[in-house]
Parts: structure tokens; C-alpha cells; sequence
């Protein structure tokens, strides 16, 4: 699984960085980066919990 | 449990519907929505709907979801007409002359702006809570309005910079001495409004309005001390209360909102509530609050929608509470509760800066931070506030950025 990013919606509000910093952070800059893109298990409801909370819904697993 | 309704088809009615197929609930879905449109989402109709466009370019409505989406969800729609009355001991909601029965109900009709009397029927003025209310404003800032905002809360104060950004004059004004107070607190408030001065807006606190004066449409703003300012538009921004009246009656308590347990419950059978007019208990605070804003209701709308279709196994909802205004470049954000017993400037600063952070303490806690374009640190502290870090910690952790941000700059230097 994988977590995948639209750049084109996400403006780096970094929700998801709260709900999973082991993948998500926002640099000095306000960008996203994505510190990873494999989701393991134990990750999946931490990462779901930031696709659901991305207020652009930038953010989504792809199976 | 055979029957959804869920009333208010904004975010948190969305959600909800959309919690409730995903946790493979199969039975028959409502949405009730008093505006006629598909849901929309309104963090934009104040920040980039109303930015300008190339001309000829219309600005994209931005609605969550495509027409298609809606079948897929197999949901009934009803738009364009309020649920008027709810009868919590037949389990049936009222819309126009219609009952509709439910299992379970979800309640998120959201919050109404707040209106300056006598205003009303006067062209020009405006409040934004609706996609016509922003497509109105949109269209008098393009057409070079002269701007007054009342209210110097975050949306009056993204419409002034959207102003601002087309060359336009805006005064924006407030009733109390410091603006933002209840939701930054008194040092905060000051120190993000001076971002209006120092982008041309005039700001006037401490002042009413007295009258909005015209001939059918808006000419000037008389203010309490007589201050007479000519306007195209104002926009009225003096915040929102919870859509509540059409539950008169029903017996469900009311109290700043609909009030909720921690599991969003109402305390009637299969009714629970969500976003802006849920009045829950917040376990993380372990307080009783309302949110006004776009993380809580998402996530409430889909908390609410579980714990409601499965009541035994229902799940208290917490959330470190966050929002975020975005003004003339400026990111402000916020994340946890302004009432504190310190507010400590962590970095940067407020006199002549572009970015800084502030922390918020009460008691041995950290619960709060304010950071404008201090995007890399904010959730780190959201973070940090909802495993109830120390003060100390947080300072600990403060030290260490300052520090590091230091040494890069150094090394960008040199």
C-alpha cells in the first residue's frame, strides 16, 4: 500500500503530519514532503485518519 | 437498523454519509441540505474563490464531489428545503410537509451568520457563509468596490486582504479594543491584526456601527464616534451561531448548540450530532466544546455516523482542535485552546517579522500554539498538546528549533 499526494490540492496545512509523522512533514517552506510512501499495517489507521482529515483532500491510499 | 437521515448536507453531512457506506452499512441513506447545491466546501468562498482571476476565467465552485458520486453512495437527496421539526418519539424528521422516518439521525445543520440589524435588504452588503454570498462579493471586488469590513474576526479579515490583493481601499472595523481575543487571546489578537496595517488596511477597534446608510444600495458606514466611511461593499463578518431553531421543541437539550456526550450522543434514541452545532464533551480537554471549523466537523460528521449505526460499540470523539486563516501571503494557524494562564512568544518577531510562534500554557501543560508561517512546527505542537506534554517539553522543544533554524542560516550565509 501506498500513500500518494496531489500536489495540485495540498497547500500544506500538515494535518496529516499530526496523525502520521513517519510519513508526512511540512518543510520551512509550507510544502508537503512525503517522507515515505509505503504504508505498513501497523500505519494503515494513522494514514486513513490523515486521508480523512486532509481539509483539501489532497491524500489518498492506493491499494 | 434500517434508515439514515442525516440533516445538513454540508462537510459534516457528507462525511457522515459517507462513514456510513464505508463501514458497509447497506440500508436506505437522507440528506437533508437547506441550500439547493451538492455539498461545497467553504474554507474556499473567503480565500481562493475570491482571489482574481484572468478575465474571461470564471472561479471553480468548489464542491466535494462530482454529480456521479452521489448514485455510487446510493443516497436520496433532498435540497433546497430546511428540515423544519424533529419528533424524537416517532423518530421522524420534518421537512415542508413531508415526515421523513429514521433509525438513526445525525444532526449537522451547521451555524447562520450573525447580521447587523436594519442591514438586510440593503444592496451591497453581504455576510459569507453561502457560495452565493462569496459569488456577490467576488463580483463587487472585481468591480473595484470601495471596502469596509465589519467584524476583524478571520473571515472578515481573508476578505480584506482579498481587497487588498486587487489595489481596493478597505477599512475593517471592530467593536472590540483588540481584535481575534476569544480565539487567539489578547496578546495574539493584536499582534496578527497588525498584519492589516502593514498591507494598507485601515483598522479601527474599539468602535461600532452606528448606521449603513444608502438609497437601496450601500453609499457609507457611519461608526459610533460619527467617523463617516463611503463604501461600494461591506461585508459583515461579526461571527455565527448554531442552527438550532427547527429543533425547538423536540426536547433535545440546547445549550450554545445541540448538546452531545463524548460519543457525540444526544442522549435521544439514534440521534447524535456533528460540526459546527454540536456542543460535545472534547476528552482531550476533557471540556465541553463547539467547533467553527473544518477539521472537527469532517471528522465529527464520520464519528458521529459510526457511533450512531453501531451505538453499542460507540466511541468517544477527541481532537485537538485546529484552524488555520490564510491573509495578504500570510499563513496563520492554530492549533489547540487560546484560554491560558500564559501565551509566551516562542520565535520570531511580532514587530517586524514574517513568521512567528506562540505558545500557550496553563497550569504545567502546553495547550496551545499560534504560528504565522511556521508551517514546519505547528503540527509538531498539535502533536505535543494532544499526548499532554509539559510546558517544559514544549519549551525544550522550542529551544531546539530555534537553535537548528539558526544553523542553517548561518550556513546559508556562509
Amino acid at each position: 500500500m501506498k500513500v500518494v499526494v496531489d500536489y495540485n490540492k495540498c497547500t500544506g496545512l500538515g494535518i496529516c503530519e499530526s496523525m502520521a509523522p513517519d510519513l508526512f512533514e511540512v518543510n520551512d517552506d509550507g510544502a508537503l514532503v512525503l517522507l515515505k510512501e509505503d504504508i505498513t499495517d501497523d500505519e494503515l489507521q494513522s494514514v486513513e485518519e490523515a486521508v480523512a482529515g486532509c481539509p483539501t483532500e489532497a491524500l489518498r491510499i492506493e491499494r | 437498523m434500517d434508515r439514515l437521515v442525516v440533516v445538513g448536507a454540508s462537510l459534516a453531512g457528507l462525511r457522515a454519509v459517507e462513514a456510513a457506506r464505508k463501514t458497509g452499512f447497506a440500508g436506505d441513506i437522507t440528506l437533508i441540505g437547506g441550500e439547493p447545491h451538492l455539498p461545497y466546501d467553504r474554507p474556499p468562498l473567503s480565500k481562493e474563490f475570491l482571489e482574481p482571476t484572468e478575465p474571461g476565467v470564471e472561479a471553480r465552485i468548489p464542491f466535494f464531489r462530482n454529480d456521479d458520486v452521489y448514485p455510487d453512495l446510493d443516497v436520496e437527496l433532498l435540497l433546497g428545503e430546511p428540515a423544519t421539526g424533529l419528533d424524537v418519539a416517532r423518530k421522524v424528521v420534518h421537512v415542508a410537509d413531508r415526515e421523513i422516518g429514521y433509525d438513526a439521525l445525525i444532526i449537522a445543520t451547521g451555524s447562520q451568520l450573525r447580521t447587523l440589524p436594519g442591514t438586510g435588504h440593503m444592496d451591497g452588503v453581504h455576510g459569507l457563509r453561502t457560495l452565493e454570498d462569496s459569488l456577490s462579493i467576488r463580483a463587487a471586488l472585481n468591480a473595484g468596490a470601495r471596502t469596509v469590513v465589519v467584524g476583524a474576526g478571520f473571515i472578515g479579515s481573508e476578505i480584506a486582504s482579498g481587497a487588498r490583493k486587487r489595489g481596493l481601499e478597505v477599512t475593517v472595523v471592530e467593536a472590540l479594543p483588540t481584535p481575534l481575543v476569544r480565539a487567539a487571546g489578547t496578546e495574539m489578537g493584536a499582534a496578527i491584526a497588525s498584519l492589516h496595517e502593514r498591507n494598507g488596511t485601515t483598522l479601527l477597534c474599539g468602535r461600532g456601527v452606528a448606521a449603513v446608510e444608502g438609497d437601496r444600495r450601500v453609499e457609507r458606514v457611519v461608526l459610533d464616534d460619527g467617523t463617516l466611511i463611503d463604501a461600494d461593499l461591506v461585508v459583515v463578518g461579526i461571527g455565527v451561531s448554531p442552527c438550532v431553531t427547527w429543533l425547538e421543541g423536540s426536547g433535545l437539550a440546547i445549550d450554545n448548540g445541540v448538546v452531545c456526550d463524548e460519543t457525540l450522543w444526544t442522549g435521544a434514541p439514534g440521534v447524535y450530532a456533528a460540526g459546527d452545532v454540536a456542543n460535545w464533551l472534547n476528552p482531550v480537554f476533557d471540556a465541553r466544546q463547539r467547533m467553527e471549523n473544518w477539521t472537527a466537523a469532517a471528522e465529527q460528521g464520520a464519528a458521529a455516523a459510526r457511533n450512531a449505526l453501531d451505538p453499542e460499540n460507540a466511541k468517544p470523539y477527541g481532537t485537538v482542535p485546529y484552524f488555520w486563516s490564510d491573509w495578504y501571503g500570510s499563513r496563520i494557524q492554530f492549533v489547540g485552546v487560546p484560554e491560558a494562564d500564559e501565551v509566551l512568544l516562542a520565535d520570531g518577531d511580532v514587530e517586524n517579522g514574517e513568521r512567528w510562534v506562540a505558545l500557550y500554557r496553563r497550569g504545567d501543560r502546553l495547550v496551545g500554539a499560534l504560528t504565522v508561517n511556521g508551517q514546519t512546527v505547528i503540527m509538531k505542537y498539535r502533536r505535543m498538546i494532544a499526548q499532554k506534554s509539559s510546558w517544559g517539553d514544549a519549551l525544550e522543544f522550542a529551544e531546539k528549533r530555534r537553535t537548528s533554524a539558526l544553523a542553517t542560516a548561518a550556513g546559508r550565509d556562509g
